[in-house]
């Protein structure tokens, strides 16, 4: 039952968040904001445990020793992830120069139901 | 209570700005004025060829009524990272606008610029002194990169406007410059926290981009003052958000919170952001951490060779399906008949990966056609161009498995279909180097401009 009502909450990180944006930081690297305007669904997505570095590997096929930062900012309901690229901005092979459509796969990343399950005393979920 | 108002009017110059928002903010009597005018993120062929990002005509529509303004108020206006790659010429390409809108105008204008051009011998010499070390993740510094490098610059910090504000300039004109300094000198100079006057500048430089709706096309106006900051957009129709301006805070940086720049770093993981009125955020806690050596970053750019470049379309299903066993024949085709292999050759499938190569996740969802784009990049324009033609000849005849269609494969937009694209660069350089003295680098010159 639980697992139901949890499986219909799970929402995607694009519905969580106001800003998903990706952008090059220096010409050798590209990074993540994932930014919210909502603490409740910032807390959310930083306690689900979803976000990790293998996660991040796994999306982009990349390396470990790419994933160069993930660090959540709580003041500013963001988090950051950075990826060395694979091109140096500008060179031959480019794809993106300004790096601003990588941001794709994390949109859909499914996070799931924050609040406790209905077998925890007090709790509703309505 | 000391307080200095800086007026940024857009995010870079030459982009534009609605002259009721400037308007708005000269009636907030700014101390200063601060614009942006270059940046790597457009790669590094504008350090390569000497060119902007921004047209003559847009950055001079944009400048004057910048130095009509200070000037009337007696006010500084400071650019930084002139002409887009910040390099000497770049400098001087500047410059002569000024004389121009001066000239115009009939202005009396004492300018001061900065150059940041760096020599190979001195960046030669710092890295067998073991003084130059990768940011980012830019790869180890070696002889031969720094042999074939062919332009060189050095991101300047706050120091060299500090010197150049001491001669209460008209207008400062900088090479290439760590971007929050434009903002961030004119407080210092007045013995401001550097930490809150850095994170500022950090704000302003993009404009109204930590606003929301964000634009780097409108400005914004900053007001530090002891403890503290405020910004707020020039524009009536947005809003500095606490949440807006927290997330710029992170905006094009490798890290959330900490920062580094010329001289030291920025620690931003104690700062707060507060909703003063509707549209107005305060931020306070930030702090700068001087290092305990000075380093500047350098950015140096060589030639790879020249490019050329074939757009074509494919729409038949067929050879879709086999699309990767296709171009790597033809690859081997080209390489073959072009007897070396000192050439690079990449396709882009616009349709399946062409916007994310390697790190696409949904590569298998094929649609019904495809934009291909074929790279080549060779030792001399005419080679590229010969071996781009060379492989749109053969894939447009490849006889794949299963062809059905034999009078050609490409639908071919353009003729002639391939484009001659000229020089390709990068970044060769990308590393921070200790220093001595942070002005050493960096002249200041003077200029008075008579207006006639």
């Amino acid at each position: 039952m639980g697992q139901e009502i949890r499986q219909k909450e799970k929402k995607t990180l694009a519905e969580l968040a106001a800003v998903i944006r990706s952008k090059n930081a220096g010409p050798f690297e590209i990074t993540f904001d994932i930014l919210f305007d909502n603490a409740c669904y910032y807390r959310r997505v930083k306690e689900s445990g979803v976000l990790t570095r293998s996660s991040i590997c796994q999306l982009y096929s990349a390396r470990a020793e790419d994933v160069v930062c993930l660090e959540y900012f709580d003041q500013a309901l963001g988090i950051k992830v950075t990826l060395r690229r694979h091109h140096p901005s500008g060179s031959a092979g480019e794809r993106d120069t300004y790096g601003a459509q990588q941001h794709v796969p994390l949109l859909t990343i499914e996070i799931p139901d924050f609040f406790a399950p209905p077998s925890w005393p007090g709790v509703t979920v309505t | 209570m000391k307080e200095i108002r800086i007026l940024s009017p857009q995010g870079m110059l030459g982009y534009g700005y609605p002259s009721s928002s400037f308007e708005e903010g000269l009636q907030a009597s700014p101390d200063m004025i601060a614009v942006d005018a270059g940046s790597t993120d457009g790669g590094p062929h504008r350090l390569g060829l000497g060119m902007g990002g921004v047209s003559r005509y847009a950055t001079k529509k944009d400048l004057q009524p910048l130095i009509l303004a200070a000037k009337e108020r007696h006010i500084p206006l400071i650019i930084g990272s002139a002409g887009g790659s910040g390099a000497g010429k770049r400098v001087d390409w500047l410059l002569d606008i000024v004389k121009e809108i001066a000239k115009e105008q009939g202005l009396r204008l004492k300018v001061a610029t900065i150059y940041a051009d760096i020599n190979k011998q001195w960046l030669y010499q710092r890295w067998q002194e073991g003084k130059v070390d990768p940011v980012d993740s830019a790869p180890p510094l070696s002889a031969e990169s720094i042999k074939e490098t062919t332009a060189l610059v050095a991101q300047m910090g706050v120091e060299p406007y500090l010197e150049a504000l001491k001669e209460k300039p008209d207008i400062i004109i900088g090479g290439r410059t760590y971007d929050p300094v434009m903002s961030a000198a004119l407080p210092i100079l007045n013995g401001m926290d550097p930490g809150l006057a850095f994170h500022l500048g950090k704000i302003l430089e993009c404009g109204a981009l930590a606003a929301t709706p964000g634009t780097a096309k409108d400005g914004m106006l900053g007001i530090l003052r002891d403890g503290h900051f405020l910004v707020q957009p020039l524009n009536p129709e947005r809003k500095c958000t606490a949440q807006s301006v927290a997330a710029h805070t992170m905006y094009e940086k490798s890290h959330p919170y900490y920062l580094h720049g010329p001289g030291g770093m920025l620690d931003l993981s104690e700062c707060r952001f507060e909703q003063v009125d509707e549209r107005t955020v305060k931020v306070s806690g930030s702090r700068f951490i001087p290092s305990e050596s000075y380093t500047v970053k350098v950015e140096g750019v060589r030639q790879d060779g020249f490019r050329t470049v074939l757009i074509c379309g494919i729409r038949d299903p067929y050879l879709l399906q086999q699309l990767d066993e296709v171009l790597a024949q033809v690859q081997d085709e080209v390489r073959s008949y072009f007897d070396q292999t000192s050439f690079q050759m990449f396709f882009k499938v616009y349709g399946r990966d062409g916007v994310m190569g390697a790190w696409e996740p949904e590569r298998e969802a094929l649609g019904h056609e495809v934009g291909l784009v074929a790279e080549v990049v060779a030792g001399t324009q005419e080679m590229a161009d010969s071996i781009c033609a060379y492989t749109r000849s053969l894939l447009m005849h490849f006889d794949y498995k299963g062809r059905v269609s034999t009078a050609g494969n490409l639908a071919l937009p353009f003729a002639p279909p391939e484009f001659s694209a000229g020089p390709v660069f990068s970044f060769s350089v990308y590393h921070a180097v200790t220093i001595d003295d942070p002005l050493s680098l960096f002249p200041v010159k003077y200029v008075e401009l008579r207006g006639e």
